[in-house]
């Protein structure tokens, strides 16, 4: 038996390691363990809840927007406060268009060089290159003078004295990368287009919320972007055309590349389907209202739980299942670690009990990470796009059943595939494109919505502190890219009594609970096979298939612990 | 949105060539070479200066992340002219970089030694996020080593430090009060060493691609006020540029958020806004191309690029106290004078963080 750790995990946001133990190529044993602490929770306390959302916003400079939602919904939900609208649909726009934005950077960005050789693109044949494109797409800049161009860029980066820069030292040439050179040209070509159309498309937060990263627009009660179409400081004909302008851009790309790329990649490696797979439960807390404020009924993607891949039995969520154990984490609770809190009565008290780095491994029969394990009726939950379009797909949503089946079907795959980290990558994709699509209907929703002379963004009603009751609690979610996400506050006196946010990441990256159920980044690698331990290329294939939100790490060790191979630099 | 292309400017045409070889056109390429030099405070003359700048070696770049939410990567990501691509590309060598590099593992930490040691004295070092002392070093590692001692022998070893965003430039949001981890800056953790400051947050990358060019034109970093702040981009309040100063200067306040008053662009002061103790150049700079800035949509700035504004800025929708003479045609000296003082205080705060937070609750009605 031999034992590996990966640290840092790169291409994710923030500090991820992974220890695991191989047996006959295989790994058999896996520990997740975020290295980082802020203690954002604890600052909250004693502040103005209404300045919640600027401080949560800064959990992820990633996904921006959606700790901003979270946080605000939490208030709302405490206060009882109705928002307009207006500003329900400018809220839907901006978080559409951050998942659309986010979900491509991820698959170009972060977890395409999983599965493409960047440096077998150099021994493409531009003319075959543009000849596969064009195959599978109508993008018009599939022509052979463009991936001719693509290649020679490349070749002068690869070639210059200066060296690889971000691309040295990764596993090229490793026997995991199956793309033919052409189709590595083709996706080192839409990387840098991605790179170009990203920007582009999230100008859209910067018309609708000032910028980003980090738009500054959210209010507790609604929004501070005006609506008014007799003013230039306003949304108004000239800004909704701009932002349709760009939805179109978003839509095509996603369309047209996206989607394409993943159905043209998947077939080589259609072994990852059977890999991967998790703990098989699923969480979505739901989003994107289509009535009301926030109408959680109305919620495009509905909000359900699937328990042990039964897409058959939709469950209803219910909010008091919500757990978080410390057993394994570097945290503790007064009441002794073996026990789970509700978020209400969450507590962040630090207690780094960790080796002294600088450290060679933790000690996972202990607590090992800055990560806390929430679990739903006790058990572990996966959540992210996989667990929103299963539980769209089980609710029978038109948009993302067609979706769905549309590339199950391109692949010749049956639905059991989806549990896997191909699946996960797959649903990311169908998450991408149904929500482009309806990003557009909202837009139009606003555009009629002005129309009718509703000019209103924010509900004053209760923004003044004075009018909130002495003590009051609520929990706010959205669906972020990563999955689901919950703020749980208490207030007193005005002010914050106690905060607590449980993240994707957290569901997901969590470490063993008091029952020693392990989270799903633990349970989807069990069963992956290494090719080459010092390479081990497939761990960074299926945590990168979650979109982890933190930082990681693999070492090489046997039975007893001690270190039999040591990763090392080529 | 200005234009800068008219500008006279006279770029080798061999420059141009290459650029234009490399996908960039040689409009896009003149209007950032325009753009930076002016941005940088420049007579329009450098403008080929800056061109050739772009043409040298590519230094080695180390981008560290510690206590960080990526939002400055982020940024990065979203520069616009040159592009995120064209920078990694063309312009540095990045060496190590969490959010965008290949490799994992120990082959990402060799990748960032091995440059520290080949380039020794000469990389740009970019750090991402405040350094935690706590925990003997527990609160933040990576590859199993603390984020105090790792960035420690970075700074050593660098050329020059530039930080970005608040967090590594002033310890920012880990270290609000009260600072649980221990998070401070870098120039608390390695005083006297060669360190720019970006705060913002995030950064913006217009001014961390300016600082960039700047070195890579004169080799060295641009002057800065006393807080490492570079005086090209921090030299002036965001009152003084604010594109609702008119309506501050008339008298004409937003009341409340979507009245008539906000929703024709009057002056957000009485919603919160601290601009008129904030320097930075958002204003005029602005985001995302120039498209746009807090107090253009509608929301007063947070502060977020001065010291421990977490703290001294808020609650962020109570107006600032003690700034005279609004509601009525103000007088412009007796303002500056008055925010002038309000401004010397807050920075005189060091210690005293909570002033605005803790003061009097009462006296507020929003």
């Amino acid at each position: 038996m031999a034992r590996i750790a990966v640290d840092p995990i790169t291409r994710i946001e923030g500090h991820l390691r992974i220890e695991a133990t191989v047996e006959g190529g295989k790994i058999v044993d896996a520990w997740s363990s975020s290295t980082a602490f802020r203690g954002i929770e604890t600052i909250l306390k004693g502040r103005d809840p209404r300045d919640a959302h600027h401080f949560t916003q800064r959990f992820c400079g990633v996904c921006t927007t959606v700790h901003s939602m979270a946080s605000i919904r939490a208030v709302e939900d405490a206060l009882k406060i109705e928002i307009p609208t207006n500003a329900r649909l400018l809220r839907n726009l901006i978080m559409g268009i951050q998942n659309v934005q986010d979900h491509v950077i991820h698959f170009y960005h972060l977890h395409a060089l999983d599965w493409v050789d960047i440096t077998s693109a150099l021994q493409a044949d531009p003319k075959k290159t543009a000849q596969l494109a064009q195959s599978v797409s109508d993008w018009p800049n599939s022509s052979v003078k463009h991936f001719a161009a693509v290649k020679e860029r490349i070749a002068r980066f690869a070639t210059a004295k200066s060296g690889l820069g971000p691309f040295q030292n990764a596993y090229w040439g490793h026997k995991a990368y199956k793309l033919p050179p052409e189709a590595n040209l083709m996706a080192v070509a839409h990387y840098l287009e991605a790179l170009e159309w990203q920007k582009e498309v999230i100008k859209i937060h910067a018309i609708l919320g000032s910028k980003n990263p980090h738009p500054q627009t959210f209010l507790v009660g609604g929004m501070s972007t005006p609506v008014d179409p007799n003013s230039q400081n306003g949304i108004n004909a000239d800004k909704i055309a701009f932002i349709a302008k760009m939805l179109k851009k978003a839509r095509d790309f996603v369309e047209q590349v996206y989607i394409p790329d993943v159905l043209a990649v998947a077939p080589f490696y259609l072994d990852w389907a059977g890999i991967g797979g998790g703990v098989g439960n699923f969480l979505s807390y739901g989003d994107f209202p289509e009535a009301g404020g926030n109408d959680v009924d109305s919620y495009f993607y509905p909000r359900g739980v699937i328990m042990g891949k039964d897409l058959a039995n939709l469950m209803p969520f219910d909010e008091k299942k919500v757990t978080e154990y410390v057993t394994n984490s570097w945290y503790n609770y007064s009441g002794g670690y073996d026990k789970g809190l509700h978020p209400y009565d969450g507590e962040t008290k630090d207690n780094y009990t960790g080796p002294k780095p600088p450290y060679e491994w933790l000690d996972t029969d202990q607590k090992y990470s800055w990560v806390k394990s929430p679990r739903y009726k006790d058990q572990p939950m996966e959540v992210g796009p996989l667990a929103r379009v299963l539980v769209a797909y089980s609710a029978g949503v038109p948009e993302v059943k067609g979706a769905v089946d549309f590339v199950l079907q391109k692949l010749g795959a049956p639905a059991s595939a989806l549990f896997s980290t191909l699946g996960r990558t797959a649903a990311r994709a169908v998450d991408c494109l149904v929500l482009a699509q309806r990003n557009e209907k909202w837009l139009t929703d606003l555009a009629n919505n002005i129309a009718t002379g509703d000019y209103e963004v924010h509900n004053k009603e209760k923004w003044d502190p004075a009018t909130w009751p002495k003590e009051a609690q609520g929990y706010g979610t959205h669906e972020a890219p990563r999955g689901a996400l919950g703020h749980w506050i208490r207030i007193e006196n005005q002010k914050i009594a106690n905060y607590q946010a449980v993240v994707p990441s957290t569901w997901n990256a969590g470490p063993r609970d008091a029952m020693g159920n392990k989270g799903p980044y633990e349970s989807a690698l069990i069963g992956t096979p290494i090719a080459d331990p010092e390479k081990p290329v497939e761990i960074l294939r299926t945590i990168h298939s979650f979109d982890p939100c933190l930082a990681c790490a693999v070492h090489l060790m046997d039975g007893n612990g001690s270190e039999i191979i040591r990763v090392k630099a080529l | 949105m200005k234009d800068h292309t008219s500008a006279p400017v006279s770029i080798p045409e061999e420059i141009l060539q290459k650029w234009e070889s490399r996908g960039v056109s040689r409009r896009d390429f003149i209007k950032f070479c325009t753009a930076t030099t002016a941005a940088l405070a420049l007579p329009m003359s450098f403008i080929p200066k800056v061109a050739e700048a772009l043409e040298g070696q590519r230094p080695p770049v180390i981008w560290v992340e510690y206590q960080s939410c990526s939002g400055d990567s982020e940024a990065f990501l979203r520069a616009n002219a040159p592009t995120a691509a064209e920078i990694i590309l063309e312009t540095i060598s990045l060496e190590y970089s969490e959010v965008v590099m290949a490799a994992a593992g120990h082959l990402a930490e060799d990748a960032k030694h091995n440059a520290m040691k080949k380039h020794a004295g000469k990389y740009i070092l970019i750090v991402e996020g405040s350094i935690p002392e706590g925990a003997g070093g527990g609160y933040c590692t990576v590859g199993g080593v603390s984020a105090v001692e790792s960035c420690k022998e970075l700074v050593k070893n660098a050329a020059a430090t530039i930080c970005v965003g608040s967090c590594s430039s002033f310890g920012g949001i880990p270290a609000a009060a009260p600072n649980p981890s221990g998070a401070v800056s870098v120039m608390d953790l390695v005083p006297g060493a060669p360190i720019i400051n970006l705060p913002g947050c995030p950064v913006n990358a217009q001014n961390l691609t300016a600082t960039i060019v700047h070195y890579l034109t004169f080799k060295n970093l641009p002057a800065v006020d006393r807080l490492g702040r570079p005086k090209f981009a921090y030299g002036k309040r965001i009152h003084d540029n604010c594109e609702r100063r008119s309506h501050f200067d008339a008298g004409q306040y937003a009341e409340g958020f979507g009245d008539a008053g906000h929703r024709q662009g009057w002056c957000l002061y009485k919603l919160g806004c601290k601009g008129p103790e904030t320097f930075h150049n958002c204003p005029t700079v602005r985001y995302n191309e120039g498209l746009s800035w807090p107090i253009m949509a509608g929301h007063g700035c947070i502060g977020c690029s001065e010291p421990e504004f977490w703290d001294t800025m808020s609650p962020f929708y109570r107006r600032l106290p003690n700034v005279p003479g609004f509601g009525i045609e103000s007088n412009a000296y007796d303002i500056g004078i008055g925010l002038a003082a309000a401004t010397a205080a807050a920075f005189a705060g060091h210690g005293v963080v909570s002033a605005f937070r803790k003061g009097s609750d009462k006296d507020d009605k929003e």
